[in-house]
Formats: structure tokens, sequence, C-alpha cells
């Protein structure tokens, strides 16, 4: 188990390089100049040229490309142009919320999806299986940030229940966790759905109801065990989902937190925090799916044996 | 080899006419084929909804003292005490107007184009540079392929909007870097596709028997393995399209989009945003309303296709009434086994 950890561990590092070396290699070639930006339009060409040399803008594509994965092995991400303070700490301070929000979101997922769609798979062709494959399908196709806003003229607006800004209170989350959390919800029951359907027809369940045991049993025992591998699936790619999704909600409820951020950066040309932000973000879903894979082991002895 | 190749072209027109048989009967789908053609319908009658004059595009007719007209299937006029019409715009604004005085039913119907438009052209890119990878990738294995496939995860380790908000910064807002950022995102959906196809047909006799008449590799992709995993590359496609147009609108309503006045129904939403607590809903909820309608019709087409298509579901895809029988008798044949 060790082994495969380490492993695992190994093979990211490519990856993550590649994600490096194209977000690098984009921001290199960025046509806007952070310098310029910064100082306005009164600055002269001097000015700006020394600027560019104090943040190492003028040096080969190979030095800074060397300079910027060394500081990052060395886990400094620089300090933002914009407020120059070190990113690290800037992108520490914003995380959790972004954190909260995607996780609470798939949270919300597994809890209105999984139940839906087990109750939607036994009862195969019934009105309810109809109705919640129907409000499936709409759930997946509804933009989370247009129904952000809707949430927020129904509750906030013309009932006056929810307030509309922040992630303070749990009162504050249900909004943002409801409109990130929906699609999330509809996706988790659709696989639900499907992986049990295709379960349920299995002989071993046929030769569990044979054994004369409840239908619990047969259904939450043997179905919805087996069925569990394409869910954890669909759930780990829902939070990476949701960690970009989370740019979205941010924006609408006016979160502090790293989506934000990044949006801001975008608009000032702020390239340290973009480039160490996308990277933190690749890194966090990297170890979200290692995580997955490591539950599929938990969840099926067959699978953790060949883990060894 | 003219004749078999006749033959099998006789023979794909008849499997999509089977396909096209089963989804007939798929009310669901059809009645995502319906909102889509109506929507697509909106394109050709935008000049019609919201004509313009010689000055402003028919987006783009402001009248300031119009603005904030609540949705009405009334033609808006204004009377004085006495009941005299002295003014209005005399139009029905069944979406009420916006900021600008401008009719949100009309920007809806011209900005129908660009949304649609941007959805295809994301499409296109992702499409051609899937199937291609992916076709090569499941092809020739071994060092190709893992080249391709740890390319494939670098993509998949970046969020989308993520990787849009990185482009935008480098290339500037605009609908070109949303369309490129989209499209590279949707490329690794395609290409595992297209590979797991491949890979299945690869060993496949007829594969063999074209290569035993000297067919190369591009004529047995291009010729051969291509078009025998077409089915799940279409429904890939519409579904892909759906999530082009709603990734297009999200980051559109971001600020990556075009620039005003072009209206756009990401943006159209972004602009909404900003009157939203005063009470104006209708700014932000018709532009939102359909973008979720035409990603929801073509969603419901992909689900439809896909039964369609599927050789497996056909058989599963059998009436409620047999259903029941056929569970019944199980019941039966256990109860009689207890």
């Amino acid at each position: 188990m060790h082994k495969y950890i380490l492993k695992r561990l190994l093979m990211m590092v490519p990856v993550l390089l590649g994600v490096i070396i194209i977000i690098f290699s984009l921001n290199y070639f960025m046509p806007a100049c952070p310098v310029a930006r910064r100082l306005g339009d009164a600055a002269t060409p001097d000015q700006i040229r020394q600027g560019r040399d104090e943040l190492g803008l003028n040096d080969p594509y190979v030095v800074q490309l060397g300079r910027f994965v060394g500081n990052i092995v060395r886990l400094d991400f620089g300090d933002s142009f914009h407020t120059g303070q070190p990113v690290t700490s800037e992108i520490a301070a914003r995380f959790p919320n972004t954190f909260q929000l995607a996780l609470f979101g798939v949270l919300l997922g597994l809890i209105i999806g999984i139940p839906l769609g087990i109750l939607s798979a036994t009862r195969q062709y019934s009105l309810f299986d109809s109705g919640a494959t129907f409000l499936g399908l709409l759930g997946a196709s509804i933009p989370n940030f247009w129904l952000g806003m809707m949430l927020i003229i129904v509750f906030s607006v013309n009932l006056g229940w929810l307030p509309a800004m922040g992630f303070d209170t749990p009162l504050h989350m249900i909004m943002p966790v409801t409109a990130i959390g929906t699609g999330s919800a509809a996706i988790i029951m659709r696989m639900t759905r499907s992986s049990m359907l295709e379960n349920i027809r299995q002989d071993y369940v046929r030769t569990a109801r044979a054994k004369g045991q409840s239908e619990r049993v047969v259904i939450f025992r043997h179905a919805l065990k087996n069925a569990l591998l394409p869910i954890i699936t669909v759930a780990g790619l829902q939070f990476g989902v949701l960690l970009g999704g989370a740019v979205l909600t941010e924006n609408i409820f006016t979160i502090i937190g790293l989506g934000r951020f990044m949006v801001d950066s975008m608009h000032r040309v702020d390239s340290p925090v973009i480039l160490s932000g996308v990277l933190f973000i690749a890194l966090i879903f990297s170890f979200v799916n290692l995580a997955v894979d490591l539950l599929y082991g938990f969840v099926d002895p067959r699978i953790r044996s060949q883990y060894k | 080899m003219q004749n078999t190749e006749t033959q099998q072209k006789r023979k794909k027109h008849s499997q999509f006419r089977e396909v096209w048989k089963r989804f007939k009967r798929n009310p669901i789908a059809m009645t995502g084929l319906v909102i889509i053609v109506l929507v697509a319908s909106l394109i050709p009658l935008a000049p019609v909804i919201a004509p313009g004059t010689d000055f402003d595009p028919g987006y783009d007719v402001q009248n300031l003292r119009y603005r904030f007209l609540p949705p009405s299937l009334q033609r808006h006029v204004i009377y004085d005490e006495n009941g005299n019409q002295i003014g209005g715009s005399g139009r029905i604004h069944i979406f009420g107007t916006d900021n600008f005085g401008r009719d949100v039913f009309g920007r809806i119907a011209h900005g129908a184009s660009t949304t649609l438009s941007v959805g295809f052209i994301v499409l296109a890119i992702a499409l051609t540079i899937g199937v291609v990878l992916g076709a090569i990738s499941g092809f020739y294995s071994g060092m190709t392929d893992n080249i391709i496939m740890r390319f494939i995860d670098i993509i998949l380790a970046v969020p989308n909007i993520l990787m849009a908000l990185a482009l935008g910064a480098v290339m500037g807002p605009g609908l070109t870097t949303i369309m490129i950022a989209v499209g590279i995102g949707a490329i690794p959906g395609y290409a595992r596709i297209v590979r797991a196809s491949v890979l299945s047909l690869r060993e496949q006799e007829f594969v063999e028997a074209a290569r035993s008449i000297g067919a190369n590799d591009f004529r047995i992709i291009r010729r051969h393995i291509l078009p025998n995993c077409i089915a799940p590359i279409i429904i890939e496609a519409t579904m892909g399209l759906a999530g082009a147009i709603l990734a297009a609108a999200a980051l559109s309503f971001l600020g990556l989009g075009m620039t005003p006045p072009s209206p756009e129904w990401g943006a159209m939403l972004s602009l909404g945003r900003d009157f939203m607590l005063a009470g104006e809903w209708h700014m932000t909820f018709f532009p939102g309303l359909f973008i979720a309608l035409m990603v929801f019709a073509l969603n419901m087409v992909g689900d439809g296709l896909r039964d369609a298509f599927d050789p497996r579901l056909r058989t599963a895809n059998i009436s409620k009434k047999k259903f029941l029988r056929q569970t019944a008798q199980m019941r039966r044949d256990l109860a009689g086994g207890e």
C-alpha cells in the first residue's frame, strides 16, 4: 500500500511539471506588461525597463523558467505584483472558503444524489423514476451561476430570508452551497441510478433475494456496495469541477475565496498569483484523485489486493 | 474493392435510418429536438423581433425613457389622465427592457447566433484535435500512447475555468480566448472516448483483412476504424455542445467575453447582475433561462441518441408492460424456489 502511494505521488511529478511549463510559457509570451499596467500611463519607457529588470522579466525564457521551478521546489511562489504580499499567504488566506464551498457542494450532491438514485433505480419505470430522471437532467443543465442569482432574487431580495453576500455563518452558506451543489447532485443521481440498475440485474442480487434476505439488505449491502465505485469516481471528479466552479459562485455571493481572487488577478495581469493559483488547484485536484483511487481499495477488496 | 465500398455506404445509411426510427419514438428526445429548432429559429427571426434603425443595430436600440420596463404581454403605451396616448415604445416587451431601455427578448434573439456559433466552433476545435489524438493513441499503443495520454492528464489536472482565466490574462478578454480555452478543456473527453473505441476495434478481423490487402495505417484508421466509432462520438459531441455553451456563458459572465453592446447570453446575465439587488429580476432570469433551455434540450437529445445508438440498451429498452411481466415471472420463480 505504501509503495503504491509512493508510486502515485511520483507519477504526479511529470504531470505537475507539465502544468508548470504550459502555464509559465503562456505567461511568458503574454503581450500585456504588468509593470506598465501598475505604473500607469505616466510611466516612461526607462521606468518600465527598470521595473521589469527588478522583477526579472527581461531574462531569457529558460532562465526565468528555471528560477520559477526552483522557487516552487523551495515553496516560494513569489510576491503578488499588485499587493506586494507573498502569494503563498494570499492563497492560504483565501483557500479555506473555496475548499469549504467545494466540499459542502459535493457533500450536498452525495446526500441528495445517492438516495434519489437508489429510489429511482429500485422503482424503474415508475412515476417517481420519470420525475427524478427529469429533475436530474434539469439539474445538470441549469447553469450554477444563474441558479445562484435566482436564489438571491427569491430568498434575499423578495423574501429577505437569507443574506446575499458572504460566507461566514451557516445561514450565509445555504445559498452558495445549494447553487454549487445542485449540478453535482443531479450528476451523482444519474450515475447512482444507472450503476444501481446495472447491479440490480446481476445474478448475485437474485441469489441474495433467493436466500430470503430482506429487500433492504439486498439493496444496501449487496447492490449498493457493488454500485459504489462509479459513484465515488464521479464524486471525486465533481470535487475538481466545483473547485473551478467556485470561481463563479464566489463572484456571485461576494465570497472572499481563491476563485474571485484569480478573476481579479486576471484583470490586473498579476501573473505570480495566476501561475501559483492554477498550480495550487492542479495540485489539490491531483491529491483528490489519488484519494479517490485509494478509496476504491477501501471499498473493493478486489482492487485492494492489486495495490501491493 | 469498389463494390464493398458501395455496400458499406448503403449499410451506413440504413443504420442511421434505424437510429432515427428509434429516436423518433422517444418523446423526451423529440421534445429536446423541437426546443433546439425553436431556439435556432430565433437567429433568422432576430431582425424581425428587434428591428434596428440606420444608426443602431437591432440589439442596441436604446431609449432611456423606457428603461427597466417589466415583462408584459401588452403594447407599451403611456396615457395622460384624459386617456390620450402621450408616449410609450408602442412595442410588446415580452421579457421587459434593460437598463438602457433595450428589449431583452430582442437581445436574446440577436445573441442566439453568437451563443450557438461559439458552441459549434468550440466543438469543432475539440472534436478535431480530440479525435486525431485519440485515434493515434489507441491505434499505436506504447510510447506514442503514453505521451499523448500524459498530455491529456495535464489538461485534465487544471479545471477548465482556471485554464481560461490564465489564457484570459495572456490573450486579453474576447470571444477567441473563450473558444480556445473551452476547446482545449474539451479535448480529453473526445480523445478518451475515441481511444477506448479504437482499442477495442484494433484487433478486429476486418482491420486485419484491410491490412492484408495492403491498406496503410492512415487508410485503416480513416476508412475502417473511425466509421465504426461514430456512434459514441456523436453522442459525446451532442453532450459536448451543451457543455461548451454552458462553459462559454460562464466565462463570458466573468467578463472574458465580447465587449458591449453586442448581445451574448452570458454577458447579458453579467449585466443583469448589477441590477439584481434592485429587483430587476427579468434582466437575469430570461437570458439564463435560454442558456438552461438550450443545454437542457441538447442533453435530452444526447440521452435519446445514446438510447437509439446503443445496442445493449436496445434489449433493455423494452416496454413497461413486458418488463413488469418479466419481473412478475421472476418473482414467481423465486417464490416457487423457496
